[in-house]
This record gives structure tokens, C-alpha cells and sequence, in this order.
């Protein structure tokens, strides 16, 4: 392992913002799309309820 | 023998794939666990990049995915055309927005990867724009479909375009042996012995596979979102155990 601290492992040798960056919106972006698929899998349920009630 | 075109109808694939999403994430993330620690971790500093080059780790899989979604969904366009099943449909319109997402990340951090060691966000070269174009490919593919009411004629229209779209994948690939670009060569050859520490190719290899699990899974609660929407007023969508239970 290369790193000493914490500080030198989010720094990542200077090019902390182009790594994290990266990494950063990768999992924002792969966090966001299952919760977004979740919501629509709840929307079309609840149409699939409200159509049979009807 | 298995019959397969009893697993394309959705009311057998349903409860098929609701099986299989929770296996795909338990996949990704221990993939993904093991390809984070490699990669932060156990792989050493770049000679050359130093710390920079630790993009690599997800952008590459994320280059590949971008790729080989495409060409999983002209598949599925093959099939659609071909055999004329539901399921076709339904699985190309489930992996499109994935495909764009990697595309879209292969562009961001490639981005973020070029302007500390080329010294510019973007260039006009071959390998970038074929990329760029992968990902507009996609989003024309979403914005077809959404366009056309009659979902079977949209499945169609949509077909002909992934068909159509998938050359630009092997344009992607070997544009970096084709033309002269700034973009370096192919990280990993299957002629070649790997360039890089075997560690880095273990790390970026597994996050591949967290990467390939990750859109198996969500492409799979998609589908299942989609065959909600269409078959809506079937008997076999009226019994299912998600639409009876009481919220």
C-alpha cells in the first residue's frame, strides 16, 4: 500500500479532482439509476392497481 | 434440451429475472469491493501518470460495457426481427439507458483522464468521437422509441437502428490501429502479453465483471418495469404476487 494518511490517499498524488471526479460520478450515476428503475417499477404497480379498481 | 422460447415469454421471464436481480447484485458488489481495493490498494503508483492513471479502473469497463451493451442489443434486434418475440423488445428499450450511462461515463472520465496528461478535456480524434457517437446512438435509440406510440412498431423502428448503429462498435474499437489518435492503444490484447502490472489488469479486470453484474441486474428490474407498463391488462400481470399484495 502507497499510502501514508488519509489526506495523501484523497490527495492521490495531486490529482485528487480528476480521480475523484471520476470515481465520484461513476457511483452517484450507478446509485441513481437502480433507485430510479425502483420508482418506475412502483409507478407501473400502482397504475396496474388503480386500472383494476376502476 | 432447454427450451428457450419458453423463457421469452414475459410471464415465465418475470419471475425468472426477479430470481436472478438479487444474485447479479450481490455479484457486482463483491466484484466491485474486491476490484476498489485492488485498485486503490494493491496496484502500484504509474511511472509515468502516477496517481492519474487510477481512472483506468473504470474507465475502460465502463469503454467496454459501452460497447458490448450495443452489441447485446442488436442482438436482441436480431431476435426481435427475426422471431418476432416480445421479450426482444423489451430487453433492447431495458439495456439502452444502461448502455448510455457507460458511454456516457466512458466520455466523462476519459475527459477528466485527458486534461492531466494531454493537457485538454477533448479532441476531434477517431477513438473519441466514435465514442461520442456510440453515445448519441443510444439516445437516438431512446428518443425513437419513445416517439412511437405502438410499442411493437417501436421494438421494430428501434431494431433497424441498433442493426444499423452496431458498426460504429468494431469503428470504436479498432480506430486506435486505424488512424493516428492521441488516444493510446488497447490496454488489454488477446495476442499480446498485457503492458501493464498484473495487478492493474486484475483490478480493472474485476471491475469489468462488477460492471457486466450491475447492468444484468438493473436491465433486468427495467424489463420487468416494462413488461408492467405493456402487459398491464393481461390475466398473467393480474396475478402476480408484486401487483396483488396489499401496499
Amino acid at each position: 500500500m502507497q499510502w501514508a494518511s488519509l489526506s495523501e490517499f484523497f490527495a492521490m498524488g495531486g490529482y485528487g479532482f480528476y480521480v475523484w471526479g471520476s470515481f465520484g460520478v461513476c457511483a452517484a450515476t450507478m446509485v441513481a439509476e437502480p433507485l430510479l428503475v425502483r420508482h418506475r417499477q412502483k409507478m407501473a404497480i400502482r397504475a396496474i392497481r388503480q386500472s383494476q379498481d376502476l | 434440451m432447454i427450451n428457450w422460447f419458453k423463457f421469452s415469454a414475459p410471464s415465465t421471464f418475470y419471475p425468472l429475472a426477479g430470481k436472478l436481480i438479487p444474485i447479479f447484485w450481490t455479484l457486482a458488489a463483491l466484484f466491485a469491493a474486491v476490484g476498489l481495493y485492488i485498485g486503490f490498494f494493491v496496484a502500484p503508483t504509474d511511472a509515468q501518470q502516477g496517481e492519474g492513471y487510477r481512472i483506468i479502473f473504470i474507465h475502460v469497463p465502463a469503454s467496454w460495457m459501452s460497447m458490448f451493451i450495443y452489441c447485446v442489443m442488436a442482438f436482441w434486434a436480431l431476435m426481435g426481427l427475426t422471431f418476432q418475440t416480445r421479450l426482444s423488445g423489451m430487453m433492447s428499450s431495458a439495456l439502452a439507458p444502461t448502455g448510455a450511462l457507460f458511454a456516457f461515463l466512458s466520455l466523462w472520465t476519459g475527459a477528466l483522464w485527458g486534461k492531466p496528461m494531454w493537457g485538454t478535456w477533448w479532441v476531434w480524434d477517431a477513438r473519441l468521437t466514435s465514442e461520442l457517437i456510440l453515445f448519441f446512438l443510444y439516445l437516438g435509440y431512446m428518443a425513437l422509441h419513445a416517439a412511437i406510440d405502438d410499442p411493437r412498431r417501436a421494438d421494430r423502428a428501434g431494431a433497424v437502428l441498433s442493426l444499423v448503429g452496431v458498426v460504429n462498435v468494431p469503428i470504436i474499437y479498432f480506430s486506435v490501429t486505424w488512424w493516428n489518435t492521441l488516444h493510446q492503444g488497447a490496454s488489454v490484447s488477446l495476442t499480446k502479453s498485457p503492458s501493464m502490472a498484473s495487478t492493474m489488469l486484475w483490478g480493472m479486470l474485476l471491475m469489468a465483471l462488477a460492471f457486466w453484474a450491475y447492468t444484468i441486474a438493473v436491465a433486468l428490474m427495467r424489463a420487468r418495469s416494462i413488461m408492467l407498463e405493456r402487459e398491464g391488462n393481461t390475466e398473467w400481470v393480474k396475478h402476480l404476487p408484486d401487483v396483488k399484495e396489499a401496499v
